[in-house]
């Protein structure tokens, strides 16, 4: 309990402390989750609005790919995005092993069928007549789609909530593709390992709240705005 | 003088995998007219309602709009922003009340439709749940809103597809006299889809009769009620179609 309690405290101190070293954890954490969120919600709110509305071959297959993908084990995922990237590998090239890069390109990996998965499922649910009694208003196809977006914006939103809680608090893949380099590639996931490793445990734990607190407030912030778009809430 | 038609359909015939669910020689649809199109559930009125407003393209057939043949796919956005459709079940967004009136104006890029916005909400006697969330009318004042949301578009061609099916009495009379008025005033050619004739009497000047995918009967309102030619519109009009 005592260990709990001194990591407690020295959280709230590392954090008013505004510790150099915290703070660069902290930056990147953000930095490589939010670019993969945002990469993976630009190319997965199309898939799924795509998979959403359509009918086509080959579909129900696709679909299965995407629930197969996410549920990802985040370890294979890294250990692919490894070979991939090691200097052997058909991408060595690139020399983004142990780079944030190679770290953004697996969270992107793992939280894109999340988001389409969610925004699919939401998409689908909005009743196809609507399109039709949007059509018939004079909507363009594309002005049709944004409406269907935004009438299931709180499932669109739910997506974007499953996408990054799945990334920010994973560690794994990261630890493998960005090697937990300090300076360079160490995430608030990966040092809360290290710092264990070391028996280090109230550091650890104060890592794990400062994490918690970042997780918490991003999905706070994400509920607010889900609620305040969805008149019935 | 009958003037030309305002929409035709040629030769329509229309298939669901490989049943046919309806199939229409020919039918005119005039200016300025109230056109009812009356029939048991399944005959296909809002398949044919579909094709007209060129939400489905038939299976065979031309449907001609303003002296062209047309396809959804080749319907200019600007002659499909003169017709609209008000359905069975309303299908509002969930926002309020104006701003689902608003919607095809906004679409159209017009911004500043506050009196039109107001004008049809008074038509249909809602203007003080303009700012009411949608999701919290009743069956009868949704339904308001939907034909006010087609109302303060104007449109040249309004379909309704069973407009005041499960509506109670009151709300029946509001609708039909906003339909009426639209008629009348806005001079929209309106086509009604029902199964309802006693609404077809009140309200059409020409009245068919679709039955099995087919039109029976075309007349005058008063003739097709008065002296319905074909044995199936007799029995359909004295309820002793069974189906």
């Amino acid at each position: 309990m005592d260990t709990f309690l001194q990591g407690f405290l020295q959280a709230i101190r590392l954090i008013f402390a505004r510790d150099p070293a915290l703070m660069e954890i902290v930056r990147l954490s953000l930095g490589v989750s939010g670019l993969a969120l945002l990469i993976s919600a630009i190319l997965g709110l199309p898939a799924g609005i795509v998979l959403g509305l359509k009918d086509f071959r080959g579909k129900k297959l696709l679909v299965a790919l995407v629930y197969t993908g996410m549920g990802l084990p985040p370890v294979v995922v890294g250990l692919t995005i490894y070979i991939l990237l090691s200097r052997q590998g058909p991408l060595g090239g690139l020399g983004w092993l142990f780079t944030p890069k190679a770290m953004i390109v697996t969270q992107t990996i793992l939280s894109l069928p999340l988001i389409i998965g969610f925004t699919m499922t939401a998409i689908a649910a909005v009743p196809a007549a609507l399109s039709l009694q949007l059509r018939s208003l004079g909507a363009t196809q594309r002005q049709i789609i944004f409406t269907l977006l935004y009438e299931a914006r709180a499932g669109v939103l739910a997506a974007l909530i499953a996408g990054f809680g799945a990334i920010i608090s994973e560690v794994g893949s990261v630890m493998i593709v960005g090697g937990n380099i300090e300076h360079k590639t160490r995430v608030l996931t990966s040092a809360i390992v290290l710092e264990t490793r070391k028996g280090n445990f109230a550091m650890a734990i104060a890592l794990g709240v400062i994490l918690l607190s970042i997780t918490f407030s991003a999905n706070w912030l994400l509920l607010h705005l889900q609620g305040r778009l969805d008149p019935r809430q | 003088m009958i003037s030309d038609p305002i929409m035709r359909l040629e030769d329509i015939e229309h298939r669901y995998r490989e049943r046919v669910v309806l199939r229409v020689p020919e039918l005119n649809i005039l200016p300025g007219e109230i056109f009812a199109v009356v029939g048991p559930s399944g005959a296909g009125k809002s398949t044919l309602l579909r094709l007209m407003n060129f939400l489905e393209k038939p299976t065979r057939g031309r449907v001609v709009y303003h002296g062209r043949a047309w396809t959804p796919h080749t319907l200019p956005i600007a002659l499909r922003r003169r017709m609209t459709t008000v359905f069975q079940h309303p299908h509002l967004l969930s926002a309020s009340v104006a701003r689902n009136v608003a919607y095809g104006l906004n679409v159209r890029g017009m911004r500043n439709g506050r009196e039109e916005i107001w004008r049809a909400l008074a038509e249909v006697r809602l203007t003080h749940l303009a700012e009411q969330p949608a999701h919290t009318l009743s069956g009868g004042e949704a339904q308001r809103v939907s034909l006010a949301r087609a109302l303060v578009l104007n449109p040249e061609l309004l379909f309704l597809d069973e407009p005041t099916a499960n509506l109670d009495p009151g709300n029946v009379r509001l609708i039909e006299e906003s339909i009426r008025r639209a008629n009348e005033t806005r001079g929209a050619t309106v086509v009604l889809i029902t199964h309802n004739v006693w609404q077809a009497r009140r309200l059409a000047q020409r009245v068919a009769l679709l039955y099995e995918g087919e039109i029976i009967e075309i007349a005058s309102a008063h003739d097709f009620f008065s002296h319905p030619r074909d044995p199936r519109t007799q029995a359909f009009l004295s309820g002793d179609l069974v189906y």
